[in-house]
């Protein structure tokens, strides 16, 4: 179980947070205006990286706000944290 | 050596030392077709290229050693009760395959049709499962439903008292469905594929591919050198989001660990696959007498190959909850591998963007089932450059296209 330092509340267990995945996906302003292939990027396609990863993070049962966190993906350290 | 009766008596009574299965290739600089994983789903697609299609200048490489990744790591579960007619037809393919594989590769690779139960503990359940049953029984696959007597009859160490916080209402019983060793599926194809003339390199981590001035594949880099292919077949599982990055091919995948445990060997007392999605464990017995046990995926994508141990905790809490008896068994062992999930929960096999370059990935926490017929159908699908009919619903166009084939409801984990 991941320690997870919420930028408001410290360092808390894992479980009281709800993963958001991967961060700086950005719905299309217009989505009638972009073709196919524009909205499954924006729907499905997800970086995946095998290192460090930008992701979001929500203190379900804690604070209830969002954040931002990086993380290493191999050793699942989580390098730091970002209020929106 | 081919394997028979005889053979094997004159082996265990000759003294002499067993000889090797397959060749340890050194890398060319060149082939026909190369394919990044030796994984059971790229040594199937070797071996079906090699025998199939007559293409046998063929190098299977890997960057740890042959079937180290998720085809040595899984829980060996084989069924093909999925909901959607393209999934059933892919799956069935397979098990198709997998009833014939032992003497096909004449290797044995236990596969043992014990059936998979899989129960339903909430009206939810029940009438998702019952669809299941319909769907398959239309599609010409065996699945049936059985009352909870009826399911304790068939696995006697299950509880089916309606004491449990969530009791067993009935399950949906593929026959056919079971268990097959892993380890000897990648050892068989391995082998098989070998004697054909495929090189098989092991220790050899592909570090970029290489592309033609017109954008087409021209090969691999290696930690073992330059590799040219006019064909490259990425089937990577956990990892295709960085190799298929290599050609700049962002993929609809997220990696996550799924981890698996085994207890201590005891007598045979577990005699079929169970599996509840709504408490989440799926439980059999290996025959070394372990209970092999899957339990969940982390909540985060993640490449550790190890997951939390409260993912691990919450199966096997499930577990003492729906077979009592088990309570006091320690576990020995536990461990992760990285499965590729796609947004419907359904395979990418066929072609990609780039000329040349092939993907086999996204078979997410049950990829192992599926081994002999993905390899099939990949292999007829890089050989003719086309995708085979059964390949042809699972391209990667569908996540434009809009044409998803949906099995939520049919993956045992959930994510």
């Amino acid at each position: 179980m991941l320690l997870i330092p919420c930028p408001w509340c410290g360092p808390r267990p894992e479980n009281e947070f709800h993963y958001g995945g991967e961060a700086g996906i950005v719905r299309p302003v217009d989505p009638a205006a972009v073709d196919d292939a524009a909205w499954a990027a924006y729907l499905y396609h997800r970086t995946n990286p095998k290192g460090l990863h930008r992701e979001r993070w929500r203190h379900q049962f804690g604070c209830g706000r969002f954040f931002n966190a990086t993380r290493d993906t191999v050793t699942d350290q989580i390098t730091g944290t970002a209020k929106p | 050596m081919r394997f028979s009766l005889v053979s094997l008596a004159r082996q265990a009574f000759g003294g002499a030392a067993w000889p090797r299965q397959w060749r340890e290739a050194e890398p060319k600089p060149a082939y026909d077709v190369v394919i990044v994983g030796a994984g059971g789903h790229g040594l199937a697609t070797a071996y079906y290229l090699a025998k199939e299609h007559g293409i046998r200048d063929v190098a299977v490489l890997d960057k740890g050693w042959l079937g180290g990744g998720n085809t040595g790591r899984n829980t060996t579960i084989i069924r093909s009760n999925y909901l959607q007619d393209e999934s059933a037809a892919i799956y069935e393919h397979a098990l198709k395959l997998w009833e014939t594989l032992s003497g096909e590769l004449n290797y044995n690779v236990m596969y043992s049709p014990r059936g998979v139960m899989m129960l339903a503990h909430n009206e939810h359940d029940t009438r998702v499962f019952k669809r299941h049953v319909h769907a398959n029984r239309l599609q010409g696959i065996d699945n049936e439903w059985l009352t909870p007597q009826q399911a304790k009859a068939f696995c006697p160490p299950l509880h089916v008292g309606t004491d449990a916080r969530y009791p067993v209402l009935g399950a949906a019983l593929q026959r056919r469905g079971g268990v097959a060793r892993h380890d000897a599926v990648a050892w068989g194809y391995a082998r098989g594929a070998s004697a054909m003339g495929v090189d098989i390199v092991q220790n050899c981590e592909v570090t970029g591919i290489s592309r033609q001035p017109n954008g087409a594949v021209a090969g691999v880099e290696t930690t073992r050198g330059t590799i040219l292919a006019n064909k490259v077949a990425v089937v990577a599982a956990g990892h295709t989001s960085v190799l298929m990055g290599m050609a700049g091919v962002r993929m609809p995948l997220e990696s996550f660990p799924l981890q698996a445990l085994v207890s201590e060997p005891v007598k045979p007392v577990m005699p079929c696959v169970v599996m509840s999605n709504t408490v989440h464990a799926y439980i059999s017995q290996s025959d070394k007498g372990e209970l092999v046990i899957g339990a969940g995926t982390d909540a985060y994508t993640s490449y550790s190959q190890a997951g939390g141990l409260h993912i691990s905790s919450h199966t096997l809490e499930a577990i003492c909850e729906l077979f009592p008896s088990f309570r006091r068994l320690r576990m020995l062992r536990s461990w992760g591998g990285i499965v590729d999930v796609t947004p419907d929960r359904s395979p990418i096999i066929g072609l990609t963007p780039v000329p040349g370059l092939f993907v086999n990935c996204g078979w997410g926490t049950g990829g192992f089932k599926a081994t002999p017929g993905s390899g099939h159908v990949f292999a007829a699908t890089i050989a003719r450059g086309e995708p085979h009919p059964i390949a042809a619903p699972f391209g990667l166009d569908r996540f434009r296209t809009g044409r998803l084939i949906d099995e939520a409801a049919a993956a045992a984990v959930s994510h």
